[in-house]
Protein backbone atom coordinates (compact mmCIF):
# COMPACT_ATOMS: atom_id res chain seq x y z
CA UNK A 1 0.00 0.00 0.00
CA UNK A 2 1.24 3.64 -0.80
CA UNK A 3 1.49 6.21 1.30
CA UNK A 4 -1.63 8.59 2.33
CA UNK A 5 -2.46 11.07 0.07
CA UNK A 6 -4.99 13.86 0.70
CA UNK A 7 -7.11 16.44 -1.17
CA UNK A 8 -8.22 20.57 -0.25
CA UNK A 9 -12.09 19.18 1.06
CA UNK A 10 -10.85 17.09 3.37
CA UNK A 11 -10.28 13.44 1.34
CA UNK A 12 -7.20 10.84 1.91
CA UNK A 13 -6.60 8.43 -0.66
CA UNK A 14 -4.45 5.68 -0.41
CA UNK A 15 -3.28 3.10 -3.61
CA UNK A 16 -2.55 -0.66 -4.11
CA UNK A 17 -1.63 -0.74 -8.08
CA UNK A 18 -4.64 0.47 -9.61
CA UNK A 19 -7.41 -0.14 -6.26
CA UNK A 20 -7.48 3.54 -4.46
CA UNK A 21 -9.54 3.34 -1.13
CA UNK A 22 -11.00 6.76 -0.23
CA UNK A 23 -11.85 7.76 3.23
CA UNK A 24 -12.35 11.83 5.06
CA UNK A 25 -9.75 13.08 7.11
CA UNK A 26 -9.36 13.00 10.86
CA UNK A 27 -9.93 16.78 10.11
CA UNK A 28 -12.82 16.79 8.68
CA UNK A 29 -15.01 14.95 11.28
CA UNK A 30 -13.37 17.07 14.03
CA UNK A 31 -15.09 20.20 11.79
CA UNK A 32 -18.36 18.12 11.28
CA UNK A 33 -18.80 16.57 15.05
CA UNK A 34 -21.11 13.60 15.94
CA UNK A 35 -21.58 11.53 12.68
CA UNK A 36 -24.95 10.10 12.25
CA UNK A 37 -25.50 9.33 8.95
CA UNK A 38 -23.15 7.82 5.77
CA UNK A 39 -24.17 7.14 2.06
CA UNK A 40 -21.90 5.35 0.10
CA UNK A 41 -21.98 4.80 -3.76
CA UNK A 42 -22.57 0.84 -4.89
CA UNK A 43 -20.15 -0.88 -7.07
CA UNK A 44 -20.07 0.04 -10.49
CA UNK A 45 -20.77 3.97 -10.02
CA UNK A 46 -18.38 5.98 -12.48
CA UNK A 47 -17.02 8.61 -10.55
CA UNK A 48 -15.23 11.65 -11.70
CA UNK A 49 -12.42 13.39 -9.84
CA UNK A 50 -14.17 16.09 -7.39
CA UNK A 51 -17.22 14.57 -8.20
CA UNK A 52 -19.55 13.58 -5.53
CA UNK A 53 -19.26 10.61 -4.13
CA UNK A 54 -21.20 9.60 -0.69
CA UNK A 55 -22.80 11.86 1.83
CA UNK A 56 -22.04 12.09 5.44
CA UNK A 57 -24.38 14.02 7.25
CA UNK A 58 -23.23 15.27 10.97
CA UNK A 59 -26.00 15.86 13.89
CA UNK A 60 -25.71 19.60 12.26
CA UNK A 61 -25.85 19.30 8.36
CA UNK A 62 -25.31 17.05 5.72
CA UNK A 63 -22.26 17.21 3.21
CA UNK A 64 -20.88 16.05 0.49
CA UNK A 65 -18.35 13.40 -0.20
CA UNK A 66 -15.59 13.89 -2.88
CA UNK A 67 -13.84 11.76 -5.28
CA UNK A 68 -10.39 12.82 -5.12
CA UNK A 69 -9.52 10.53 -8.42
CA UNK A 70 -11.40 9.33 -11.42
CA UNK A 71 -12.35 5.83 -11.53
CA UNK A 72 -14.79 2.86 -11.01
CA UNK A 73 -16.56 1.96 -7.37
CA UNK A 74 -15.57 -1.54 -6.75
CA UNK A 75 -17.06 -1.39 -2.75
CA UNK A 76 -18.89 1.10 -1.06
CA UNK A 77 -18.16 0.46 3.08
CA UNK A 78 -21.72 -0.82 4.40
CA UNK A 79 -19.82 -1.29 8.33
CA UNK A 80 -20.14 3.01 8.25
CA UNK A 81 -23.48 2.84 6.58
CA UNK A 82 -24.85 0.66 9.92
CA UNK A 83 -22.28 2.40 11.96
CA UNK A 84 -21.76 5.91 11.29
CA UNK A 85 -20.68 7.00 14.64
CA UNK A 86 -17.35 4.98 13.68
CA UNK A 87 -16.37 7.18 10.95
CA UNK A 88 -15.59 9.65 14.43
CA UNK A 89 -13.72 7.04 16.09
CA UNK A 90 -11.12 5.49 12.72
CA UNK A 91 -11.79 7.41 9.70
CA UNK A 92 -8.23 7.29 8.60
CA UNK A 93 -8.32 3.16 9.52
CA UNK A 94 -11.32 0.89 9.42
CA UNK A 95 -14.02 3.64 8.40
CA UNK A 96 -13.01 4.21 4.78
CA UNK A 97 -15.34 5.61 2.55
CA UNK A 98 -15.20 3.42 -0.87
CA UNK A 99 -12.97 1.72 -3.02
CA UNK A 100 -12.48 2.55 -6.58
CA UNK A 101 -10.30 1.46 -9.86
CA UNK A 102 -8.63 4.68 -11.17
CA UNK A 103 -7.95 5.76 -14.87
CA UNK A 104 -4.98 7.73 -14.03
CA UNK A 105 -2.47 7.65 -11.69
CA UNK A 106 -1.30 10.91 -11.76
CA UNK A 107 -4.53 12.44 -10.10
CA UNK A 108 -3.08 10.73 -7.34
CA UNK A 109 0.47 11.89 -8.02
CA UNK A 110 -1.13 15.65 -7.97
CA UNK A 111 -2.78 15.20 -4.64
CA UNK A 112 -0.89 16.52 -0.92
CA UNK A 113 1.41 14.91 1.27
CA UNK A 114 0.86 14.41 5.04
CA UNK A 115 3.05 17.36 5.44
CA UNK A 116 1.50 19.56 3.05
CA UNK A 117 -2.08 18.72 3.86
CA UNK A 118 -1.18 19.56 7.89
CA UNK A 119 -0.12 22.90 6.73
CA UNK A 120 -3.13 23.42 4.18
CA UNK A 121 -5.28 22.71 7.50
CA UNK A 122 -3.41 25.50 9.64
CA UNK A 123 -3.58 28.02 6.85
CA UNK A 124 -7.58 27.51 6.33
CA UNK A 125 -8.67 26.76 9.62
CA UNK A 126 -13.06 26.61 9.10
CA UNK B 1 -26.20 45.96 12.81
CA UNK B 2 -23.71 45.09 15.24
CA UNK B 3 -23.38 41.68 16.54
CA UNK B 4 -24.47 41.55 19.95
CA UNK B 5 -23.10 39.13 22.77
CA UNK B 6 -24.25 37.89 25.72
CA UNK B 7 -23.36 38.69 29.47
CA UNK B 8 -21.49 35.07 29.45
CA UNK B 9 -19.22 35.52 25.86
CA UNK B 10 -16.33 35.19 27.32
CA UNK B 11 -17.18 32.58 29.46
CA UNK B 12 -18.18 30.66 26.97
CA UNK B 13 -14.80 31.11 25.06
CA UNK B 14 -13.00 29.71 27.78
CA UNK B 15 -15.19 26.52 28.02
CA UNK B 16 -14.30 25.81 24.01
CA UNK B 17 -17.89 27.29 22.63
CA UNK B 18 -17.79 27.24 18.99
CA UNK B 19 -19.82 29.99 17.94
CA UNK B 20 -22.43 30.65 15.46
CA UNK B 21 -24.80 34.17 14.48
CA UNK B 22 -27.82 33.31 15.66
CA UNK B 23 -30.82 36.20 15.50
CA UNK B 24 -28.07 39.18 15.48
CA UNK B 25 -26.32 37.40 18.45
CA UNK B 26 -22.91 35.31 18.58
CA UNK B 27 -23.80 32.51 20.56
CA UNK B 28 -21.98 29.10 21.12
CA UNK B 29 -23.47 26.08 18.86
CA UNK B 30 -21.42 23.50 20.59
CA UNK B 31 -18.43 23.32 23.51
CA UNK B 32 -15.66 20.48 23.57
CA UNK B 33 -17.87 17.66 24.02
CA UNK B 34 -19.43 17.93 20.95
CA UNK B 35 -23.55 17.93 20.57
CA UNK B 36 -24.17 14.01 21.22
CA UNK B 37 -22.47 14.32 24.34
CA UNK B 38 -24.00 17.63 24.96
CA UNK B 39 -27.43 16.09 24.37
CA UNK B 40 -26.92 12.68 26.25
CA UNK B 41 -25.54 14.48 29.24
CA UNK B 42 -28.72 17.20 29.62
CA UNK B 43 -31.19 14.04 29.64
CA UNK B 44 -28.84 11.74 32.14
CA UNK B 45 -27.74 14.57 34.54
CA UNK B 46 -28.27 18.42 33.68
CA UNK B 47 -26.90 20.87 31.26
CA UNK B 48 -27.10 24.81 31.42
CA UNK B 49 -27.86 26.68 28.31
CA UNK B 50 -27.34 30.39 28.04
CA UNK B 51 -30.65 31.91 26.53
CA UNK B 52 -29.66 35.14 27.26
CA UNK B 53 -30.37 36.04 23.90
CA UNK B 54 -33.79 35.70 24.18
CA UNK B 55 -36.08 38.82 25.12
CA UNK B 56 -37.26 39.27 28.33
CA UNK B 57 -40.03 41.85 28.20
CA UNK B 58 -41.70 43.05 31.39
CA UNK B 59 -45.15 45.11 31.17
CA UNK B 60 -46.53 46.80 34.25
CA UNK B 61 -50.27 48.49 34.40
CA UNK B 62 -53.74 48.20 35.78
CA UNK B 63 -56.32 45.75 35.23
CA UNK B 64 -56.60 47.03 31.04
CA UNK B 65 -53.25 45.98 30.57
CA UNK B 66 -54.71 42.47 30.31
CA UNK B 67 -57.84 43.55 28.00
CA UNK B 68 -55.09 45.30 25.83
CA UNK B 69 -52.76 42.17 25.96
CA UNK B 70 -55.58 39.75 25.16
CA UNK B 71 -55.98 41.51 22.01
CA UNK B 72 -52.74 39.66 20.60
CA UNK B 73 -52.54 36.84 22.77
CA UNK B 74 -54.89 34.20 22.86
CA UNK B 75 -54.01 32.80 26.57
CA UNK B 76 -56.98 33.75 29.56
CA UNK B 77 -54.61 36.32 30.89
CA UNK B 78 -57.60 37.45 33.28
CA UNK B 79 -57.69 34.32 35.17
CA UNK B 80 -53.68 33.66 35.22
CA UNK B 81 -52.61 33.86 38.68
CA UNK B 82 -49.29 35.36 39.70
CA UNK B 83 -46.54 33.85 39.47
CA UNK B 84 -47.90 31.00 36.95
CA UNK B 85 -47.02 30.71 33.27
CA UNK B 86 -48.74 30.09 29.98
CA UNK B 87 -47.43 28.85 26.44
CA UNK B 88 -49.02 31.04 23.94
CA UNK B 89 -48.63 33.26 21.16
CA UNK B 90 -48.48 36.68 19.36
CA UNK B 91 -51.31 36.90 16.64
CA UNK B 92 -51.85 38.92 12.94
CA UNK B 93 -54.98 39.89 11.99
CA UNK B 94 -55.15 36.33 10.52
CA UNK B 95 -54.36 34.15 13.05
CA UNK B 96 -50.72 33.75 12.14
CA UNK B 97 -48.26 33.35 14.55
CA UNK B 98 -45.88 36.55 14.62
CA UNK B 99 -43.74 34.70 17.84
CA UNK B 100 -44.63 31.78 20.05
CA UNK B 101 -43.85 32.91 23.88
CA UNK B 102 -44.15 31.91 27.57
CA UNK B 103 -45.96 34.57 29.43
CA UNK B 104 -46.05 34.96 33.38
CA UNK B 105 -47.96 36.73 35.57
CA UNK B 106 -45.84 39.22 37.61
CA UNK B 107 -46.98 41.51 40.83
CA UNK B 108 -47.17 44.14 39.11
CA UNK B 109 -48.05 42.59 35.49
CA UNK B 110 -46.67 40.27 33.12
CA UNK B 111 -43.66 38.88 32.22
CA UNK B 112 -43.11 38.01 28.39
CA UNK B 113 -40.29 35.53 26.88
CA UNK B 114 -40.02 36.19 23.23
CA UNK B 115 -37.79 34.90 20.48
CA UNK B 116 -34.37 36.56 19.89
CA UNK B 117 -34.84 36.98 16.14
CA UNK B 118 -38.61 38.04 17.08
CA UNK B 119 -38.05 40.52 20.05
CA UNK B 120 -37.87 43.80 18.05
CA UNK B 121 -40.80 43.64 15.86
CA UNK B 122 -43.36 41.73 18.96
CA UNK B 123 -42.55 44.65 20.87
CA UNK B 124 -43.95 46.57 17.81
CA UNK B 125 -46.67 44.75 17.67
CA UNK B 126 -47.32 44.56 21.33
CA UNK B 127 -47.26 48.10 22.32
CA UNK B 128 -49.51 48.90 18.97
CA UNK B 129 -52.28 47.83 21.74
CA UNK B 130 -50.86 48.84 24.91
CA UNK B 131 -52.18 52.42 26.55
CA UNK B 132 -50.17 55.21 27.88
CA UNK B 133 -49.95 54.34 31.50
CA UNK B 134 -48.53 51.01 30.43
CA UNK B 135 -45.25 50.75 31.24
CA UNK B 136 -42.99 48.53 29.38
CA UNK B 137 -39.43 46.95 29.32
CA UNK B 138 -37.08 44.70 27.11
CA UNK B 139 -34.77 44.57 29.97
CA UNK B 140 -31.24 43.50 28.54
CA UNK B 141 -29.69 43.98 32.32
CA UNK B 142 -30.64 40.38 32.98
CA UNK B 143 -29.51 37.08 31.26
CA UNK B 144 -31.34 34.33 31.49
CA UNK B 145 -29.61 30.51 32.29
CA UNK B 146 -32.01 27.61 31.60
CA UNK B 147 -31.14 24.28 33.77
CA UNK B 148 -32.17 21.60 32.28
CA UNK B 149 -32.00 17.54 33.07
CA UNK B 150 -32.85 15.30 36.19
CA UNK B 151 -30.50 16.25 38.59
CA UNK B 152 -31.71 20.24 37.98
CA UNK B 153 -33.32 20.18 40.96
CA UNK B 154 -31.42 18.67 43.57
CA UNK B 155 -28.09 21.05 42.24
CA UNK B 156 -30.68 24.16 42.28
CA UNK B 157 -32.25 23.45 45.35
CA UNK B 158 -29.25 23.53 47.03
CA UNK B 159 -28.15 27.25 46.13
CA UNK B 160 -31.60 28.51 45.86
CA UNK B 161 -33.59 26.57 48.72
CA UNK B 162 -37.19 26.65 47.90
CA UNK B 163 -37.01 26.06 44.04
CA UNK B 164 -37.71 22.48 44.76
CA UNK B 165 -41.13 23.52 45.27
CA UNK B 166 -42.00 25.07 42.35
CA UNK B 167 -44.69 23.17 40.29
CA UNK B 168 -44.34 23.06 36.57
CA UNK B 169 -44.71 26.64 34.45
CA UNK B 170 -45.19 28.44 38.27
CA UNK B 171 -42.36 30.49 39.37
CA UNK B 172 -40.94 32.72 42.10
CA UNK B 173 -39.02 35.42 43.61
CA UNK B 174 -35.80 33.75 45.17
CA UNK B 175 -32.30 35.76 46.90
CA UNK B 176 -28.84 34.92 46.04
CA UNK B 177 -26.11 36.58 46.52
CA UNK B 178 -28.08 39.88 47.86
CA UNK B 179 -29.90 40.11 45.25
CA UNK B 180 -33.74 39.15 43.56
CA UNK B 181 -33.69 36.91 41.04
CA UNK B 182 -36.84 34.77 39.24
CA UNK B 183 -37.13 31.07 38.59
CA UNK B 184 -39.93 29.49 37.00
CA UNK B 185 -39.65 25.57 36.60
CA UNK B 186 -40.20 25.28 32.45
CA UNK B 187 -37.52 24.48 29.76
CA UNK B 188 -37.10 23.47 26.44
CA UNK B 189 -36.07 19.89 26.65
CA UNK B 190 -38.37 17.82 27.34
CA UNK B 191 -36.82 17.07 30.77
CA UNK B 192 -38.10 18.69 34.58
CA UNK B 193 -35.91 22.23 34.90
CA UNK B 194 -35.92 25.38 35.79
CA UNK B 195 -35.31 29.19 33.72
CA UNK B 196 -33.55 31.80 35.74
CA UNK B 197 -33.97 35.26 35.47
CA UNK B 198 -30.83 36.90 36.78
CA UNK B 199 -28.85 40.12 36.77
CA UNK B 200 -26.06 40.04 34.68
CA UNK B 201 -23.27 41.04 37.36
CA UNK B 202 -24.24 37.43 38.92
CA UNK B 203 -24.59 35.77 35.96
CA UNK B 204 -20.77 34.15 36.14
CA UNK B 205 -21.30 33.19 39.55
CA UNK B 206 -24.39 31.18 39.67
CA UNK B 207 -22.27 29.49 36.54
CA UNK B 208 -19.34 28.97 38.31
CA UNK B 209 -21.99 26.73 40.60
CA UNK B 210 -23.10 24.73 38.00
CA UNK B 211 -20.11 23.73 36.74
CA UNK B 212 -18.54 22.60 39.91
CA UNK B 213 -21.83 20.24 39.98
CA UNK B 214 -21.01 18.37 36.86
CA UNK B 215 -23.50 20.61 35.59
CA UNK B 216 -22.49 20.19 31.73
CA UNK B 217 -22.40 23.52 29.10
CA UNK B 218 -25.06 22.83 25.97
CA UNK B 219 -25.05 24.81 22.55
CA UNK B 220 -27.77 25.43 20.33
CA UNK B 221 -26.82 22.45 18.61
CA UNK B 222 -27.86 20.13 21.42
CA UNK B 223 -30.83 22.33 22.48
CA UNK B 224 -32.16 21.87 18.92
CA UNK B 225 -32.18 18.23 19.15
CA UNK B 226 -33.48 18.07 22.67
CA UNK B 227 -36.25 19.89 21.74
CA UNK B 228 -37.20 18.04 18.68
CA UNK B 229 -37.27 14.71 20.44
CA UNK B 230 -39.76 16.63 22.86
CA UNK B 231 -41.66 18.08 20.05
CA UNK B 232 -41.54 21.44 20.61
CA UNK B 233 -41.44 24.08 18.03
CA UNK B 234 -38.94 25.98 16.79
CA UNK B 235 -40.00 29.65 15.71
CA UNK B 236 -39.02 30.45 12.01
CA UNK B 237 -39.03 27.05 11.26
CA UNK B 238 -41.88 25.01 12.38
CA UNK B 239 -43.96 27.98 13.14
CA UNK B 240 -44.21 31.42 11.22
CA UNK B 241 -46.56 34.19 9.96
CA UNK B 242 -48.49 32.40 7.47
CA UNK B 243 -49.07 29.19 9.72
CA UNK B 244 -51.82 29.78 12.58
CA UNK B 245 -52.40 27.59 15.92
CA UNK B 246 -54.57 25.06 14.42
CA UNK B 247 -52.06 23.98 11.58
CA UNK B 248 -49.70 23.90 14.34
CA UNK B 249 -51.30 21.77 16.37
CA UNK B 250 -51.14 24.29 19.14
CA UNK B 251 -54.43 24.81 19.57
CA UNK B 252 -54.42 22.90 23.22
CA UNK B 253 -52.48 26.58 23.77
CA UNK B 254 -55.59 28.65 23.15
CA UNK B 255 -57.60 29.30 26.14
CA UNK B 256 -61.05 27.45 26.33
CA UNK B 257 -62.80 30.32 27.51
CA UNK B 258 -60.91 32.70 24.66
CA UNK B 259 -61.87 29.96 21.34
CA UNK B 260 -65.76 31.05 22.52
CA UNK B 261 -65.47 34.61 23.34
CA UNK B 262 -62.64 35.49 21.12
CA UNK B 263 -61.89 39.37 20.82
CA UNK B 264 -58.43 38.67 19.91
CA UNK B 265 -56.52 39.04 16.46
CA UNK B 266 -57.51 36.22 13.83
CA UNK B 267 -60.48 35.05 16.24
CA UNK B 268 -62.74 34.77 13.18
CA UNK B 269 -60.18 32.72 11.11
CA UNK B 270 -58.94 30.42 13.99
CA UNK B 271 -63.42 30.21 15.42
CA UNK B 272 -63.86 28.22 11.62
CA UNK B 273 -60.71 25.88 11.50
CA UNK B 274 -61.19 25.14 14.95
CA UNK B 275 -64.90 23.94 13.91
CA UNK B 276 -63.57 22.46 10.30
CA UNK B 277 -60.17 22.04 11.10
CA UNK B 278 -57.54 22.61 9.08
CA UNK B 279 -56.24 22.00 5.37
CA UNK B 280 -52.71 20.91 6.70
CA UNK B 281 -51.26 20.14 10.08
CA UNK B 282 -48.19 19.74 11.80
CA UNK B 283 -46.93 15.81 12.81
CA UNK B 284 -43.95 14.17 13.76
CA UNK B 285 -42.13 12.18 11.14
CA UNK B 286 -40.27 8.96 12.12
CA UNK B 287 -38.33 8.25 8.80
CA UNK B 288 -38.06 3.95 8.58
CA UNK B 289 -34.01 3.80 7.74
CA UNK B 290 -31.03 5.92 8.81
CA UNK B 291 -31.34 8.67 6.30
CA UNK B 292 -32.22 12.03 7.71
CA UNK B 293 -35.01 14.48 6.43
CA UNK B 294 -34.15 17.79 6.90
CA UNK B 295 -35.80 21.09 7.12
CA UNK B 296 -37.69 21.35 3.26
CA UNK B 297 -37.42 18.25 2.46
CA UNK B 298 -40.40 17.10 0.60
CA UNK B 299 -43.25 14.86 1.68
CA UNK B 300 -45.06 12.26 -0.65
CA UNK B 301 -48.06 10.18 -0.14
CA UNK B 302 -47.19 6.54 -0.93
CA UNK B 303 -48.91 6.85 -4.61
CA UNK B 304 -46.33 10.32 -4.92
CA UNK B 305 -48.21 12.82 -5.14
CA UNK B 306 -46.70 15.96 -2.34
CA UNK B 307 -48.55 16.20 0.57
CA UNK B 308 -46.66 18.54 2.50
CA UNK B 309 -42.65 19.23 3.97
CA UNK B 310 -40.56 19.37 6.54
CA UNK B 311 -39.87 21.84 9.09
CA UNK B 312 -37.10 20.77 11.53
CA UNK B 313 -35.43 17.71 10.98
CA UNK B 314 -32.31 15.65 13.10
CA UNK B 315 -30.91 12.70 13.92
CA UNK B 316 -32.78 12.25 18.18
CA UNK B 317 -29.96 10.97 20.21
CA UNK B 318 -31.92 10.15 22.73
CA UNK B 319 -34.44 8.19 20.53
CA UNK B 320 -31.43 6.76 18.34
CA UNK B 321 -33.06 7.29 15.12
CA UNK B 322 -33.42 9.99 12.89
CA UNK B 323 -36.46 12.27 13.53
CA UNK B 324 -38.57 14.91 12.26
CA UNK B 325 -41.32 17.52 12.24
CA UNK B 326 -43.73 19.17 9.26
CA UNK B 327 -46.75 19.55 8.16
CA UNK B 328 -49.14 17.20 5.70
CA UNK B 329 -52.65 17.41 4.56
CA UNK B 330 -54.57 16.80 7.18
CA UNK B 331 -55.94 13.34 5.36
CA UNK B 332 -52.63 11.98 6.05
CA UNK B 333 -52.02 12.92 9.56
CA UNK B 334 -52.98 9.96 11.43
CA UNK B 335 -50.30 8.26 13.57
CA UNK B 336 -48.66 5.27 11.96
CA UNK B 337 -49.84 6.62 7.96
CA UNK B 338 -47.04 5.43 5.59
CA UNK B 339 -45.09 8.47 3.82
CA UNK B 340 -42.35 8.90 1.61
CA UNK B 341 -39.67 11.65 2.21
CA UNK B 342 -37.41 12.60 -0.88
CA UNK B 343 -33.92 12.85 0.18
CA UNK B 344 -31.02 14.27 -2.74
CA UNK B 345 -33.59 13.24 -5.04
CA UNK B 346 -34.14 9.28 -3.94
CA UNK B 347 -37.72 8.53 -1.94
CA UNK B 348 -37.64 6.98 0.98
CA UNK B 349 -40.27 5.35 3.44
CA UNK B 350 -41.21 7.02 6.59
CA UNK B 351 -44.42 7.24 8.92
CA UNK B 352 -46.74 9.74 10.53
CA UNK B 353 -45.15 9.37 14.41
CA UNK B 354 -46.75 10.53 17.74
CA UNK B 355 -45.09 13.67 19.45
CA UNK B 356 -43.10 13.48 21.76
CA UNK B 357 -40.48 11.53 20.29
CA UNK B 358 -39.10 11.15 23.66
CA UNK B 359 -41.35 11.60 26.88
CA UNK B 360 -40.30 12.16 30.68
CA UNK B 361 -43.11 13.41 32.83
CA UNK B 362 -42.62 17.29 34.12
CA UNK B 363 -43.37 18.09 37.95
CA UNK B 364 -46.79 18.82 38.10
Amino acid sequence: MSEKKFSKKHEWVSLDGDMATVGITKHATEMLGDIVFVEVPDAGKAVEKEGQAAVVESTKAASDVYSPISGEITEGNKAIADDPGSVNTDPEGASWFFKLKIKDKSEYDSLMSKDEYDKFCKENPS
Amino acid sequence: MEVQKTALYNYHKNLGAKFVPFAGYEMPIQYKDGIVKEHISTRSHAGFFDVSHMGQFFLEGDETLIESLEKIIPADLKNLKVNHSKYSFLLNNEGGIIDDLIITRTEKGFCIILNAACKENDIKQISQFLKKNHKHLLNNDLSLIALQGPKSVEILEKLIPGVANLKFMTGSNFEYEGENLYVTRSGYTGEDGFEISISNTKVEKLIDYLISNEVKPIGLGARDTLRLEAGLCLYGHDLNEKINPVEANLKWAIAKKRREVGGFNGWEKIKNLLANGSEKIRVGIKPDGKVIARENTKIFSPDNNEIGFVTSGTFGPSVNAPVAMGYVKSEFSEIGTSIQLEVRGKKYGGKISELPFYKKSYVK
